[in-house]
């Protein structure tokens, strides 16, 4: 019992990785109907800039704030500069687009910064948290709570303030978004920069467990299809519970099913993905969406 | 093309289907290419973006009313006001709203997307007054509603243009109905203004009447 503890809480702290990444996949694909593909290296490349700022001596949250603010701003100038020339061009012109960003993204981190591992800190202490007989990383209580911190500010966000009402009414319905005044293709821009942040996020939390390297996203990044596939790719509420099953789901697996253990972990998203898309292709959360042809 | 509007009064533009009301008023509102010029209040409006257009006051309810379906009525209602440059009667203005249409206060929490075809127009119509509107552009408010609910909408377009002197462009297939609520009307025909006057004077045109009023 307390090794099943154990790993619903380790499954639930990386779940909270993958809950980031597939919010930022949810919110750029309800904004505009892309897979940002690139969206995982893209949170690579913005922990490799954290890394830089440590290692320049900065205190670790100021790093992370830092960190966000940039990727924020990234996020917007890539969706002008890249994203944008684009935007009514055929679904896959933009999705090889975003492919390229990846593979941009991938390579100038590799030059810059080498393709050597580098290890990351963790801001949480080092002692594992006892309570009773069961022993929890204080990296993952710290992961989870981190995680829980953001969403709960971006709920707010879109629940409270008229700048978040009017990127969900852009994202709905961007026509009358613009008889109503709001600038849409600004509130894309905006949704690519809060995308961006949640990226980073999930870059700078699971960078202490799998160590910095430029590929360090790429399976993060199928875990997060997989939370955005199975809450619904619809539904940012979906996302994020999608995460945290995903999380659970693979460490218990990796835990009970003796031949999968690690190596095969990965196997479980893709099945997770191909089941979902079988057995209810909207999601847990999803709307299916009726088009008239 | 060319036309006036007149400023705190309803004018209704008539015409066949494919005539270009549609196309005119998303001409004012920059929603499609134009040439020529389009002034507001004196000031050319025909180079600026949709965005500003509406931030200038001129509030459009397009054709199949636009609702955000996914949103309450009460966040309908907030974007409306989003483009607003005075907000410091944005609350008062709310309550306003709601008391011209009761049935938008009962179902304020509710998501937009559960309201009958009134409802949304109804919700619609709301929206373009939380702008504050100097200029109201309505296309086809009526299409798909049951008389008694279209009546009542007219009803409530001529008291909020008497009581707020906003001015009201009206496109309309209901010749009847528009032509009792509107003070001025043009006739439209495949993108001309081919007939225009006092909606007392058109009524009695022998041409309105046989091919829009049908008697």
């Amino acid at each position: 019992m307390d090794i099943f503890v154990q790993q619903v809480m380790s499954g639930l702290a990386t779940g909270g990785i993958y809950a980031s990444l597939a919010l930022a996949l949810v919110m750029i694909y309800q904004a505009t109907d892309v897979v940002n593909f690139a969206q995982g290296e893209m949170a690579m490349f913005a922990t490799y800039i954290s890394w830089s700022m440590l290692n320049a001596g900065m205190p670790y949250w100021g790093a992370f704030i830092a960190t966000l603010l940039i990727a924020f701003v990234g996020g917007v100038v890539i969706q002008r500069v890249v994203i944008r020339p684009v935007e009514n061009k055929p679904i896959l012109t933009i999705v090889i687009v975003t492919l390229g960003l990846l593979v941009i993204c991938n390579s100038v981190a590799g030059w810059v910064w080498s393709y050597l591992q580098k290890p990351f800190p963790s801001p949480f202490p080092r002692e594992p948290i006892r309570l009773g007989t069961v022993v929890f990383g204080a990296h993952d209580l710290g992961e989870i709570a981190v995680t829980l911190v953001m969403l709960a500010l971006l709920f707010a966000f879109f629940r409270f303030t008229p700048l978040g009402l009017a990127m969900r009414a852009a994202a709905q319905n961007p026509v009358s978004s613009r008889l109503a005044g709001i600038r849409v293709s600004w509130m894309l821009a905006l949704g690519w920069g809060l995308a961006a942040v949640f990226g980073a996020v999930a870059g700078l939390m699971v960078a202490p467990i799998l160590t910095l390297d430029p590929n360090m996203m790429g399976g993060i990044q199928i875990y997060a299809f997989a939370a955005a596939t199975l809450g619904g790719f619809t539904s940012p509420l979906g996302a994020v519970v999608g995460g945290f099953m995903v999380g659970i789901v693979e460490n218990l697996v990796g835990t009970y099913v003796s031949f999968i253990g690690t190596e095969l972990k990965l196997t479980v998203a893709l099945a997770m993905i191909i089941i979902v898309l079988l057995v209810k292709p909207s999601g847990l959360f999803g709307r299916t969406a009726a088009r008239r042809v | 093309m060319s036309f006036a509007l007149e400023e705190g009064g309803i004018t209704t533009v008539l015409g066949a289907n494919g005539a270009g009301k549609t196309t005119m008023l998303r001409a004012i509102s920059a929603m499609v290419r134009t040439r020529g010029s389009i002034r507001f209040g004196g000031t050319p409006i025909d180079a600026k973006a949709t965005e500003q257009i509406v931030a200038m006051g001129i509030a459009h309810v397009p054709e199949g009313r636009g609702t955000f379906v996914d949103l309450t009525v009460e966040e309908n209602l907030r974007i409306g006001m989003y483009a607003r440059r005075d907000k410091r009667h944005a609350a008062r203005d709310m309550e306003r709203v709601l008391e011209l249409f009761p049935i938008l206060a009962q179902r304020r929490r509710q998501h937009a997307g559960t309201l009958s075809g009134g409802e949304q127009q109804m919700l619609a119509v709301a929206r373009a007054l939380m702008l504050g509107p100097r200029l109201l552009l309505l296309d086809e408010p009526s299409l798909g509603l049951a008389p008694l609910v279209v009546r009542e909408i007219f009803r409530i377009l001529r008291a909020i243009n008497q009581e707020s002197g906003v001015s009201v462009l009206l496109v309309e297939q209901n010749a009847s109905l528009a032509l009792d609520l509107a003070d001025h009307v043009f006739l439209l025909e495949t993108g001309r203004v081919v007939l225009s006057g006092t909606s007392d004077v058109l009524k009695k045109n022998d041409a309105i009447r046989r091919s829009y009023l049908g008697y």
